[in-house]
């Protein structure tokens, strides 16, 4: 891991341990990086958003909050798209299972709507076939 | 626990409890379940609770976000009491759409619309 007061690098692959802190100056770095090139507002949102529910999977539903593993990052910020590929150590999940949330039936219960908001945000969200890898994509629209 | 601790503003006009989160962006997890506890608290300590949650200062929220306010409109619901959701940003609504929590929360413009819904 990079300095996180130095330049956020637009291009980068790194591991951390899965740890809140390591987990957050990544976060930290990429969307600065985002910042850099001019994004618009509410594509920094979005890529906030999908970006921390990505993560907070890794690091409790993969990697059960477990310190002794890690949280691979690549992310790649170029002028009209990002991309950022998130994996951790855990054995992974099918996501075409995942409860819709927003079944009327389901609307009480308080978990499961991460995904949900990565798909609605990001312009592409890809997992891998173990379901521990993600990679999700953002697409600037032309003005 | 010292209250200047708490992530949350609360003042309390007669029967309504007013809150709002002290911090822009709710996401981080153990900040979540220490502002879920808290208003948890606020909820039991009333026999038929009317609570208005603010987002006036709020820009950033997470799926665990609104996670802690499910938990929190089934506590008041179980205790017959009375929540509403006020003061949130376009853009934050727009995740309230999306999930289609609008459907499930009782939501108003203004803190001041909010207490004029209350039964």
């Amino acid at each position: 891991m990079s300095d996180s007061r130095s330049q956020p690098r637009a291009a980068a692959h790194v591991s951390v341990p899965n740890d809140p802190r390591a987990l957050q100056a990544v976060k930290e770095e990429v969307l600065a990086a985002v910042s850099e090139r001019a994004y618009p507002e509410a594509a920094a949102f979005a890529i906030r958003l999908a970006l921390e529910e990505a993560v907070q999977n890794a690091y409790q539903h993969g990697n059960q909050s477990d310190p002794a593993r890690t949280v691979g990052f690549e992310w790649r910020i170029a002028e009209k798209s990002m991309t950022v590929t998130i994996e951790d150590e855990g054995t992974g999940f099918t996501p075409g299972v995942v409860p819709d949330p927003t079944d009327p039936e389901r609307l009480e219960i308080p978990s499961g709507r991460g995904l949900l908001l990565m798909r609605a945000y990001m312009t592409d969200v890809q997992y891998n076939d173990r379901g521990n890898r993600v990679t999700m994509t953002y697409e600037r629209q032309a003005p | 626990m010292a209250s200047n601790d708490s992530r949350l503003r609360i003042h309390k006009e007669d029967d309504v409890t007013y809150v709002e989160f002290v911090d822009r962006n709710i996401l981080d997890e153990a900040n979540i379940q220490r502002i879920a506890d808290e208003i948890t608290g606020l909820i039991d300590a009333e026999a038929s609770p009317k609570l208005i949650i603010s987002f006036a200062n709020v820009d950033h929220l997470s799926s665990a976000a609104l996670g802690a306010l499910i938990t929190i409109h089934n506590r008041t619901k179980q205790k017959k009491g009375q929540l509403r959701l006020a003061d949130i940003d376009p853009q934050i609504y727009e995740v309230f759409t999306i999930t289609k929590l609008n459907k499930l929360f009782e939501i108003h413009e203004t803190a001041e619309d909010a207490v004029a819904s209350f039964a």
